[in-house]
């Protein structure tokens, strides 16, 4: 069933809810050559009635965590908690504006100091900026972080980043955004980055290297304190992708193991919706050395006497009293990364899960991430026909199938993923870490049951079955998704990218 | 795979290909039909600007395919003195018609680049060794 | 533990199928000595008790609805119809990620393509793409995009004075590393004549002397881009000539036009897209998006046909499927990272897709009738607002020309005192203070009205201003009176 849009479904003279009548006396409207003619204000005019429809037949059309399994590696979804959400639907935080003075809003500054100790003392670092509003946001203010960094120390040669060849794209598009130059370092045969490459492009030009660890083959790196050393002897930084953290929550604190400085995303490990796409939220946590460089302003507390903090270590969760909270931006800052103080509305979510699992819920949340994602693995092992890549491997919260099977040469990992769809599960990622041929990166996550798992697995042996005997199923898959497989080529062609 | 190769043209190891017009002297280039290959279909070539310079090597165009955008290098140096507008409106005819769709052609400044650049014949090995090598 | 399924035996079968004994087998890559560290954080708290938690946390702050406030300066208090919270709610929208499967993500694709056309649709632009962080950021990308537009190699960058003092701020930082001059926005010009009335004025309009003309004498053969602001960050609104003659003096220098906007001011003012602007992107929380005390946001972000390709972030496309049927996939996916990698011109990749979600079902309810009527109550009561505040002794209207729902008023003690006044006696907050971001302006407040204000707030707010420039006059006399004795 199609759905009109917007536009198909207005109707000249509709409206939705009405204001109040105006209670002040018009005022003289400015000359008509400011003003809009009202026919050219090309919106809709739909019902109320229409809208609700529209919309709600629209949301049925997607698949989602809160209907089917969403095995996305890379992309944690896990259940989001509906206790988020009533908390974030509070008054005393929905109807707050950013500038109002810091005297009226020291509940929600409170509860943005906490979350910034919190993550400091999650990952084992000093001082923690809430502003990036995304993975690839907190990326950029990191790589910013380290650039002035060098430069700050009159160091301007380092000009370098190493990124590992499995690294995630953000990675060096986030190099060149902040005027670095980007050395692609490869992968030895376990997966980990390849040391004696390492060892070859590490100089005095090297800026610092960005380290997805666990990476995005769902392989912790072996010789995670050895790369971070070398990076650290040649007089460079460590940039610590955090978009893995799931898999090592309470289990390792990445600032004990030489990262210099990490994002977060509170989208994947701390449980706050995906909303299709967004809003997510990208803080970043650095050793101290860095916090001088922080994007500005944090949350700090003013003691009485005048001093400021934003280290975790000078703040005593229990004695706060006789302090009050103020903004406060560092002194050799980046600047500020985004306006106003960070989607507060991302990062209460994000507390009020972390206030909910405490120390020993989030260890947890790594251990049965990673127990589901290797039985997952060993239960497609043990049916033998998906190769996996680095299969001897403990893996940590996810792992790299490929959608490569025997006797059926002709169907590739596209097709798997849009039969999956008929059997009612959202497709792992695809083709994604590009250094695995016909990848499948599955990423079941802690939340999911072994029974869910199970009927995942079954249907991925199943499909396969499929593909040697009736390939034709999954080529012309999926059949009971609402579309059939569209034409790509045509849009990016075509470029229709709006119609009103 | 089965790819043409056409015994007119010379090859560039970035899979870019020339022809001298016999006629007016320019080097007419385009990307060869194992380039097309491996884009898949293209659905954008962005054309550079006629009067601009390039160094043989240098990347003048990017043309983009809906899962890659891939840069294209100019097989010998000079001023590109056309661009096939006709790529505007019908990429892909990079795709259906390889040696014929050229992209730009160039007032050459020197010929002799030429001689460096493979026949039909040793790309064809040139591709059959990158094809062994796994990409 | 909350949110697990696996119950004991789970694991134990679990455990044996993978082969090991005890999960924390799992995990022996993790170098030994740093292998489950201790966590000083507090301990688990139920359902039940972190709800307590969070509300006594709510409870410590002041949130508008039990005060008066004229706050705005570039987040805004607006209606929210009701079905956008339920709307935006359903679960479908809300727990589906990134639309990288479009046949089971329809619902998404199609409401950010529906959001494209109303927002292209708004400002006048030809596309739109499916949204930025916020106005900030998309501020930030349009310089961007405006370097890899223009011929050959530029690195000059003219921001307005009245362009957002944190858009600005955010540019700044993003530009760090790309060896960028900015400039244009060292303050506002020298002239600090008098108002001369009320949105009756159609010469110059820009507040106190620094008018376009300006900006244009900076722009060169080497710049890339012109920013402004429209309606300024002092309220101030341009006229489309004016508009249109800097459009046409920017392009004769072959640089782009970047204007920022309120979305809501388009329902009565002529868009950018119809005076020549190349980009126009802002801050789009005023559609259907509450203050929730800066974010999370939404920056939407227009741009001319011919440089869609040039454009970062996500963007929508129809198409068909097999069956011919219409259908909608994300598009033009060459230029970003996960493809161009360090070639891509941004890092961005995701979309703030449920605000997005949210402004399109806002403008679909709200519909062509009802979006104007919120600027033209906004309009109304803003001028009331100013009519009133401007006839009082001691306070001045310092916008010359029309202004749409913010305007500056200066007054006769310092704002900040102002301000303190009218919070304790009064609960009112009377607007933001300019002195920090404008200290040229003198004693500044930048207040809003929206549609929200009702005409008795607007008369208390005068009230309250007249009392607290009584109570200055009367301590400035006693401290006279104390002198002279």
């Amino acid at each position: 069933m199609i759905e009109p849009t917007v536009y198909e479904l207005s109707s000249p003279g509709r409206h939705g809810p009405l204001l109040p009548a105006l209670d002040v006396p018009a005022a003289p409207l400015p000359d008509a050559a400011f003003l809009r003619p009202a026919d050219a204000l090309p919106l809709p005019e739909l019902s109320e009635l229409d809208v609700v429809r529209h919309f709600v037949r629209l949301s049925q059309k997607n698949m989602s965590i809160d209907t089917t399994f969403y095995p996305l590696g890379s992309c944690t979804m896990k259940y989001n908690p509906k206790v988020n959400e009533k908390a974030a639907s509070l008054p005393g935080f929905t109807n707050l504006h950013p500038l109002q003075d810091a005297e009226m809003t020291q509940g929600s500054m409170q509860l943005l100091f906490e979350l910034q100790v919190y993550l400091a003392e999650i990952s084992g670092f000093a001082a923690t900026t809430l502003q990036p509003a995304a993975g690839a946001h907190g990326e950029l203010t990191g790589v910013l972080m380290m650039r002035k960094y060098h430069l700050d120390r009159g160091d301007a040669k380092r000009v370098k980043i190493l990124v590992p060849d499995s690294a995630h794209g953000t990675n060096p598009a986030t190099t060149s955004m902040a005027g670095l130059q980007v050395v692609e370092l490869p992968s030895d045969a376990r997966g980990n980055v390849d040391l004696e490459a390492l060892k070859a492009n590490l100089d005095d030009t090297v800026a610092g290297l960005m380290l997805t660890n666990p990476n995005t083959l769902g392989l912790f790196e072996e010789h995670v304190l050895e790369v971070t050393r070398l990076v650290h002897e040649a007089g460079g930084l460590v940039y610590g992708d955090g978009a893995n953290l799931n898999a090592i929550i309470g289990v390792a604190k990445p600032g004990q193991l030489g990262i210099d400085v990490m994002h977060f995303n509170l989208h994947k490990t701390f449980s706050t919706p995906h909303g299709g796409g967004g809003p997510g939220a990208g803080p970043v946590a650095v050793v101290e050395k860095l916090a001088p460089f922080l994007p500005g302003p944090l949350v700090a507390v003013e003691q009485v006497d005048g001093e400021t903090h934003i280290h975790s270590d000078d703040y005593d969760h229990d004695e706060h009293e006789g302090y009050r909270l103020v903004w406060y931006t560092p002194s050799k800052s980046i600047g500020r990364v985004r306006s106003y103080w960070g989607s507060f509305g991302v990062l209460l979510r994000a507390y009020t899960y972390i206030r909910m699992h405490g120390p020993e819920g989030l260890r947890r949340i790594a251990e049965n991430a990673v127990l589901n994602a290797n039985y997952l693995k060993a239960r497609l092992l043990a049916e033998g026909s998906y190769p996996v890549a680095y299969a001897d491997r403990t893996c940590m919260h996810e792992f790299v199938a490929q959608g490569i099977l025997e006797g059926a040469p002709g169907v590739h990992t596209m097709d798997i993923a849009k039969r999956l769809m008929d059997y009612n599960f959202h497709p792992p990622t695809v083709y994604f870490p590009l250094i695995v041929k016909e990848a499948l990166m599955i990423e079941p996550t802690e939340t999911e049951s072994k029974d869910t798992l199970d009927a995942f697995a079954d249907a991925l042996i199943q499909i396969a079955q499929e593909a040697r005997e009736q390939p034709e199923l999954l080529k012309d898959a999926p059949h009971t998704a609402p579309m059939k497989r569209l034409d790509e080529v045509r849009a990016a062609r075509e470029l229709i990218l709006c119609r009103c | 795979m089965a790819y043409k190769f056409d015994p007119n043209v010379r090859y560039a190891k970035t899979h870019d290909w020339v022809r001298v017009d016999a006629e007016r002297g320019l080097a007419v280039c385009g990307i060869s039909d194992f380039a097309q290959h491996a884009l898949s279909d293209v659905v954008y070539v962005e054309l550079p600007d006629v009067g601009t310079e390039v160094s043989q090597g240098d990347v003048y165009t990017t043309v983009e395919s809906v899962k890659a955008a891939e840069e294209v290098f100019a097989p010998v140096s000079g001023e590109i003195v056309a661009v096939n507008a006709a790529l505007e409106d019908e990429p892909e005819a990079l795709n259906s018609d390889p040696y014929g769709a050229w992209i730009i052609k160039v007032q050459p400044a020197d010929l002799s680049q030429l001689d460096a650049l493979m026949d039909a014949a040793a790309y064809e090995a040139f591709v059959a060794a990158e094809e062994a090598g796994g990409h | 533990m909350p949110f697990i399924a696996n119950t004991d035996a789970d694991q134990a079968a679990m455990l044996a199928a993978v082969g090991v004994e005890r999960i924390e087998d799992l995990f022996h890559d993790v170098p030994e000595a740093y292998r489950f560290p201790e966590l000083n954080l507090p301990e688990a708290l139920s359902e039940l008790e972190v709800l307590r938690e969070l509300a006594s946390l709510a409870n410590e702050n002041e949130k508008l609805d039990e005060l008066t406030s004229f706050l705005g300066a570039g987040a805004y208090r607006h209606f929210i119809p009701s079905v956008v919270d339920f709307l935006s709610g359903r679960s479908e929208f809300y727990t589906a990620y990134t639309p990288y499967q479009p046949e089971v993500s329809q619902g998404t694709l199609q409401a950010v393509f529906e959001y494209q056309s109303m927002i292209a649709a708004l400002t006048g632009m030809d596309a739109s793409n499916a949204s930025h962080y916020d106005g900030a950021t998309a501020t930030a990308e349009a310089v961007i995009m405006a370097l890899n537009t223009v011929k050959g190699k530029r690195h000059r960058v003219i921001l307005s004075p009245t362009l957002h003092p944190q858009y600005r701020e955010v540019v700044r930082t993003y530009a760090q590393g790309m060896g960028l001059e900015i400039v244009g926005d060292g303050g506002l010009g020298q002239e600090t004549g008098p108002s001369k009335g009320l949105g009756q004025e159609t010469g110059p309009s820009n507040l106190d002397g620094n008018d376009f003309h300006a900006l244009l004498e900076l722009c060169d053969a080497k710049t890339a881009c012109v920013v402004v602001q429209n309606p300024d960050f002092l309220g101030t609104i341009h006229s489309p000539q004016e508009m249109q003659a800097l459009a046409d003096g920017v392009h004769a220098h072959g640089a782009l036009l970047a204007v920022a906007v309120d979305p809501i001011s388009l329902g009565l003012f002529t868009p950018p897209g119809h005076c020549g602007a190349d980009i126009v992107m802002g801050e789009g929380q005023s559609l259907g998006i509450p203050l929730n005390f800066g974010g999370p946001y939404l920056g939407f972000f227009t741009m001319r046909e011919k440089d869609v390709r040039k454009s970062a972030g996500r963007i929508a496309g129809e198409t068909v499927d097999l069956d011919g049927r219409t259908g909608y996939v994300l598009t033009l996916s060459t230029r970003e990272q996960h493809i161009k990698r360090s070639r891509a011109t941004s890092n961005i990749c995701s979309n703030q897709a449920l605000m997005a979600l949210r402004a399109a079902i806002y403008l679909a309810t709200m519909g062509k009738q009802g979006l104007r009527s919120v600027a033209e109550q906004c309009y109304h009561k803003a001028q009331y607002a100013a009519t009133k505040i401007g006839m009082l002794p001691g306070y001045e209207i310092v916008n010359r020309g029309p202004f749409f729902k913010e305007f500056v008023v200066r007054c006769p003690l310092p704002v900040a005192d102002v301000k303190a006044h009218l919070l304790l006696e009064w609960g009112i907050i009377p607007g933001y203070d300019l002195t920090q971001d404008y200290p040229e302006l003198g004693q500044c407040l930048l207040v809003c009205v929206t549609e929200m204000n009702t005409a008795e707030e607007i008369d208390a707010l005068a009230e309250a201003l007249a009392e607290a420039a009584e109570l200055a006059v009367d301590a400035e006399a006693f401290v006279l009176e104390m002198e002279l004795r």
